[in-house]
């Protein structure tokens, strides 16, 4: 069996904002290493709370959060923002580039973050990220100048710059029409399956989640079958 | 790497939104600009006015009072020691205005570390006849060249030339104010009555103006020679010696230690005009008002601006955050940009504000009260340069801070959820 690499312990959380409501009720699951994942349910259920816990974004949980093995339950803002930066990669609903920068230093920011190689070596490895994705033509274009299905695959580039443990997305074909749709799943599959990659997709499309490895599905803020 | 990574990522926010940051950084440089341009003109004028008084006044002086004797004979003696003595009527003894031992004392004084130069002088109280009309006057005899070393005698001569009054024997010069009572032109010969009746022929020899009208209409110079000839007095003959110091802040304490070892009255130059110290600290203290203000303004005009931009580019910090930069990078993004606004209108601003006084240094200034000025003055202190250069960079990180803070506290679930 794979390394586990993502943890929840009896993860609940609550909204009190007007009521307090439990919206997450003690999740607890795995995740291994090259695991395909997905959360599924319906609108309200809590998935993309949950999954904005497993991020380590949203601190305000009961429960225990192991990424790596490492407890994140009490670890500083700055410590956290370096765990998302070498360890986790996001890919939303929406791209959230940057329309200062080119495609390419966009996907090469999160990796000066972390500044483990020298600029010249991320700016030659943001190029390779694109290529995979088949648009190293638009490297030098801004962002803006992109179709959507473009830009998603530019998020999910930059998503992959750090080689992150885990790539998580909130709904990343939320936006995208069918060819768009097919397209990143297609990625995401052989990120999956060549690549090794370990991802976990909260999507409420039930036909894209069928075609994943293995489905975590969510209901009233319980975890009804995984 | 982490620095180049913010300042860059600053830079493109900066750029990004161009021509706001172009109107920040102008409110910089215009508050900066006045400021520089208020205090160099506003100090130049003060330096002005008190070089008026200042450059004409020994730092120290020492001189002979009047005064009755300090210790009258009944309390010295043996009889009356335990007596209370009371003496009405007292009198001033008669003791000469002439300093005793002048020569010594100025060799001691040249050879004391702490002062720059002295210049002996006369004064003597004199009538100048005018056909049958005396108007009084003062005559000081001076050492011309040590005169002109230390108080600039040469600028306030205004026509004629200064060291004539050495050259030429029996020459004056005449306060510019007196020449016009006695309708004396340069090359005239004037005639002076000492109060004791002497009389003695003088050649007018050059106009003097103090600015000061005053003074100009009562007040002459002539060499010190030709007064102790006026005087009938001996070569050694000196009422005055003025005293000019490295450091002035010394004089109060000098003064004193001068008077216990020579024996003379001392007058410092603090407590002689101690009103243009006030006059010029408080316009200073109004320049600095006036600067300070002016940057505030323009600090709110940053903080409006950042403010702004932080709401526009909230999706911008988002992601920033969610893709692993921390609150403290985002802060230091939006430091980096305020300081950036700070130090390049900053930079223009002290460079205008050098040419705005340059300028106005080349504006004609012609008064008859101020001979040697011909433009309006200027000071330019490199002091007020650094100052100006502090204040537009703390300024600008103060405009900065509240919200450079508020954009690191941004929780980027609520704005990604949000959308």
């Amino acid at each position: 069996m794979e390394q586990i690499i993502l943890e929840a312990r009896k993860i609940s959380k609550y909204f009190h904002d007007p009521n307090t409501i439990q919206v997450l009720k003690e999740i607890s699951f795995e995740m291994r290493k090259s695991e395909f994942v997905s959360v599924i349910g319906k609108s309200g259920c809590g998935k993309s709370t949950l999954l904005y816990i497993l991020s380590t974004m949203d601190t305000d949980y009961e429960g225990e959060l192991l990424i790596n093995g490492e407890a994140m339950r009490g670890k500083k803002e700055a410590a956290l923002a370096l765990v998302r930066n070498k360890y986790i990669g996001f890919v939303f609903q929406f791209h959230y580039l940057l329309n200062e920068f080119s495609v390419l230093r966009n996907v090469m920011l999160p990796g000066l973050k972390l500044a483990e190689y020298s600029e010249a070596e991320i700016e030659s490895r943001a190029y390779e990220k694109l290529k995979m994705l088949g648009i190293e033509s638009e490297a030098l274009k801004k962002p803006n100048q992109l179709s959507g299905g473009q830009k998603q695959r530019v998020a999910i580039a930059r998503a992959l710059i750090n080689d992150p443990l885990i790539i998580m997305g909130d709904e990343p074909t939320g936006n995208l029409d069918k060819k768009n749709t097919e397209i990143v799943f297609d990625i995401f599959k052989e990120l999956a399956e060549t690549y090794h990659q370990s991802l976990l997709i909260v999507t409420h499309d039930n036909e894209f989640a069928q075609r994943t490895h293995r489905i975590i599905e969510m209901e009233d803020g319980k975890i009804i079958r995984m | 790497m982490k620095i180049k990574l913010i300042t860059s990522v600053s830079k493109s926010l900066l750029l990004a939104r161009w021509k706001q940051t172009l109107v920040a950084a102008v409110g910089v440089t215009f508050s900066i600009t006045m400021f520089i341009t208020l205090l160099s003109f506003m100090t130049g004028l003060n330096d002005m006015l008190d070089s008026l008084i200042l450059n004409r006044t020994p730092h120290i002086r020492l001189y002979n009072e009047i005064q009755p004797t300090k210790q009258q004979p009944v309390s010295l003696s043996e009889a009356h020691k335990n007596d209370y003595n009371f003496i009405r009527s007292i009198k001033p003894k008669n003791e000469r205005q002439e300093i005793a031992n002048s020569g010594a004392i100025m060799s001691a004084l040249k050879k004391d570390q702490r002062v720059m130069g002295i210049a002996p002088k006369i004064i003597a109280q004199v009538f100048y006849n005018v056909g049958s009309v005396d108007l009084t006057g003062v005559i000081n005899g001076i050492d011309v060249e040590a005169e002109n070393k230390l108080f600039f005698f040469d600028d306030y001569v205004t026509e004629g030339n200064y060291i004539d009054l050495k050259n030429i024997p029996n020459s004056i010069v005449l306060g510019k104010g007196a020449a016009e009572k006695m309708l004396a032109n340069i090359g005239d010969v004037i005639q002076v009555t000492t109060a004791k009746g002497e009389r003695l022929q003088l050649k007018v020899v050059g106009y003097f103006q103090s600015g000061i009208q005053d003074i100009d209409k009562v007040q002459s110079y002539c060499s010190i020679a030709t007064t102790q000839k006026l005087l009938g007095e001996s070569n050694t003959y000196i009422t005055d010696i003025q005293i000019k110091l490295y450091d002035m802040l010394q004089a109060p304490a000098m003064a004193l230690e001068f008077q216990e070892l020579f024996g003379t009255e001392a007058i410092d130059i603090q407590t002689a005009n101690s009103q243009f110290e006030t006059g010029s600290s408080i316009r200073t203290l109004i320049s600095y008002a006036v600067g300070i203000t002016l940057l505030i303004v323009a600090g709110f005009g940053i903080y409006n601006i950042l403010n702004m931009m932080i709401y526009e580019k909230m999706d911008s910090i988002a992601i920033l955050k969610a893709t692993g930069f921390s609150g403290r990078d985002v802060n230091r993004i939006f430091i980096t940009i305020a300081l950036s606004i700070g130090f390049f209108g900053g930079a223009a601003g002290l460079l205008f504000g050098f040419g705005l006084s340059s300028l106005i240094d080349q504006l004609p200034f012609n008064t008859a009260a101020l001979p040697t000025i011909k433009t309006y003055p200027i000071n330019y202190n490199p002091k007020y340069y650094i100052i100006g250069g502090l204040f537009s960079i703390v300024t600008t990180y103060l405009a900065g801070f509240f919200p450079s803070r508020k954009a690191s506290k941004i929780d980027p679930v609520i704005i990604i959820r949000g959308k």
